[in-house]
């Protein structure tokens, strides 16, 4: 390895033996013949330090080089890259969808294409509550129940951890992992729908859901918080799928096992005398983005929500360490 | 049996802890359901040794070399690699387990930086130029670019070698590092190994061919459904039993009678009348069957090949499922 290293070692090992020499004369005091002094030091250090190379040390951002490779992969796989495009695709869709209705007559239109066809900025939101009950999810739910299993199927898992890469550590990296891309499918929406917003739609004041009418940078801002929301959320549902990840050694269960967590609470919240269920149910948090459109912002149900994810995000990465940890990786 | 695994282990036994690569005491696995998959194993491999992990599929080499690494855990016992804790020892060590496992859609140099970023202690400032020697060293140098999909099943066991090879190495536990390679690949890997271990790493390396693990370690251990049966130099595993003396000849009872006359122990008469040599000369035990009226069409005096030990030690052929 580097000279830099090789110095450190044989530093340390200076300062051990420093300390070892300054500590001799104090427990056999006068002058000792050098065969005596050399067992005494053998014998209050039962395990010397074996023979070799020096110790190996670890080396700063050296989480940040395994988060950047982890990064790197998800980020260039063409699986990944392919649901960021197909979320990405929707809010134009959507947008062209409105532009062509609200372009004939509005009889019988709901309010929110009105709002839309009224402002740019509401694309996004629009956007968002449609892509936030299934899309978004299983996207997230992708590469959240691939992170574990994926590589145990592989086998590629084995010689991460004799590398080694520590369970704890590469937990943590998975994690962050799909945190990271839960935020990018967030910000995709939120981009791609802007932009569509600006170019089909009037831009200008936006007025909100409960009627009052706000600056175009205020709806920016609003926009950007319940961006941030979005991704706590996705978040949270990363860890769920990080968690059933731990379990299995075939990616498409933990993947299909949180998509139909995700589908089995839409439908929960959809029977009303499960009423009572819904506000511990993660997917039927993930709308109440649209409280960044009350004036003021209906912070309440904002906080309410993130504590739900952080329930959530808690429960789950501390199940999936518990079992991670525990694990015989046989594959 | 006991007496081969009693002498091999004797000079271990008696070395420092700190000589030793990797030492086991007592080391178990009990899987769920109650199957033992290793029994009781008491390992000690000498820093610097080339040491052969024999045995038949499914005795528990594999289990072994996966607790070694802290992949799975053990039930009962202890382990240590080179005497240090094993988070900090697994930097030391390069591992090649159960084939090569690598991103298909990543490049050869890829899939490698992949795992030099896994290692804490790895650094980023020369991963490069270290891919670039274990690729190099490996012969792989020209196909860095390819992905792994496309490599050939030789190219992917080396690709996992290169990756045992990363970083400075004081010990490398390769198992079954010849699957799956032709003839000149196993060759290349053999010779691989011996340069590798030229340079002072200690190479563990599991296999069930014998003949690989003859011509290549310098030491041995033998398996058999989870337990020890034998462990030593190869020498002295080999030398646990007799060399015998075997004669080719139309007249087998004549021969087996002026054997026994001699005194030769053991003696049998199958395709051939074969004794335990003893001290005898075999050059005088000829003249004796001449003198007697023996013809003698062969005559040749047989060391036990570790294959022969391991028949001795199980009673069976070797490639047969423990």
């Amino acid at each position: 390895m580097s000279t830099a290293e090789t110095t450190t070692g044989s530093a340390a090992e200076t300062a051990q033996t420093a300390t070892r020499t300054a500590r001799q004369p104090r427990r056999t005091p006068g002058l000792v013949p050098v065969a005596e002094t050399l067992s005494t030091a053998e014998r209050r250090t039962p395990e010397p330090a074996p023979p070799g190379l020096p110790p190996p040390v670890r080396r700063p951002g050296a989480f940040w080089r395994l988060l950047g490779s982890e990064l790197g992969l998800t980020f260039r796989r063409p699986r990944n890259l392919a649901m960021l495009a197909v979320v990405g695709a929707v809010p134009i869709l959507v947008g062209v969808a409105l532009r062509m209705v609200g372009g004939g007559d509005d009889d019988g239109m709901g309010g929110m294409i009105a709002s839309v066809a009224g402002n740019s900025l509401m694309l996004t939101f629009v956007s968002f509550s449609f892509l936030t009950l299934l899309l978004m999810p299983v996207a997230v739910a992708v590469v959240g129940g691939d992170s574990i299993a994926g590589e145990a199927g592989a086998g590629t898992l084995r010689y991460l951890l004799a590398a080694p890469a520590g369970r704890t550590r590469l937990l943590a990296v998975k994690f962050l992992n799909v945190v990271v891309y839960g935020y990018a499918v967030t910000a995709v929406v939120a981009l791609s729908a802007l932009v569509t917003g600006l170019l089909l739609f009037p831009a200008g004041d936006v007025t909100l859901l409960s009627g009052t009418t706000v600056p175009l940078t205020d709806g920016l801002l609003r926009i950007a918080l319940s961006v941030g929301y979005i991704g706590a959320g996705m978040a949270a549902l990363g860890a769920v799928a990080v968690a059933l990840s731990t379990f299995t050694e075939v990616p498409v269960g933990a993947i299909a096992g949180t998509v139909v967590a995700v589908v089995v609470c839409q439908v929960l919240r959809a029977i009303p005398d499960l009423a009572p269920l819904e506000p511990y149910l993660l997917p039927a948090r993930f709308t109440s983005f649209d409280s960044v459109l009350r004036d003021p912002i209906d912070t309440g149900t904002l906080l309410d929500g993130l504590s739900v994810f952080g329930a959530y995000t808690v429960l789950s990465l501390s199940v999936a360490w518990a079992r991670f940890t525990g694990k015989d990786i046989t594959s | 049996m006991t007496t081969v695994t009693q002498e091999a282990g004797a000079p271990f036994r008696a070395a420092p802890p700190s000589d030793a690569a990797i030492v086991t005491s007592g080391l178990t696995k009990r899987f769920r359901g109650g199957q033992v998959a290793v029994d009781a194993l008491d390992l000690a491999v000498p820093r610097g040794s080339v040491y052969g992990f024999l045995g038949p599929n499914g005795s528990g080499k594999t289990t072994t070399i996966r607790m070694l690494l802290g992949l799975v855990s053990p039930t009962e016992g202890e382990h240590a690699l080179l005497g240090l804790p094993l988070d900090q020892a697994l930097p030391r060590v390069g591992a090649l387990v159960e084939g090569p496992a690598f991103y298909p859609y990543l490049s050869g140099e890829a899939n490698l930086r992949r795992f030099d970023a896994a290692d804490p202690t790895a650094s980023a400032a020369t991963a490069r130029e270290r891919i670039g020697e274990a690729l190099e060293r490996v012969g792989l140098t020209a196909a860095a670019g390819k992905r792994f999909r496309n490599y050939s099943l030789g190219m992917r066991q080396r690709l996992a070698i290169a990756a045992a090879l990363l970083g400075p190495r004081e010990l490398l536990i390769l198992d079954e590092p010849t699957n799956g390679l032709d003839p000149q690949g196993t060759r290349e890997v053999r010779a691989l190994v011996k340069e590798i271990a030229a340079g002072g790493t200690t190479v563990f390396v599991s296999s069930h061919l014998l003949a690989e693990v003859e011509q290549m370690c310098t030491h041995a251990a033998i398996m058999r459904t989870g337990k020890l049966v034998a462990q030593g130099t190869i020498a002295s595993l080999s030398g646990g039993r007799a060399a015998r003396i075997r004669v080719e000849t139309p007249g087998p009872a004549d021969a087996a009678r002026v054997l026994t006359t001699l005194g030769l122990a053991d003696v049998r008469a199958d395709a051939y009348v074969s004794a335990e040599l003893g001290g005898h000369a075999p050059e005088e035990i000829n003249a004796v069957l001449v003198r007697e009226g023996v013809a003698v069409r062969g005559l040749a005096v047989v060391r036990p090949s570790l294959e022969d030990v391991f028949v001795g030690l199980t009673g069976e052929g070797f490639d047969v499922d423990g």
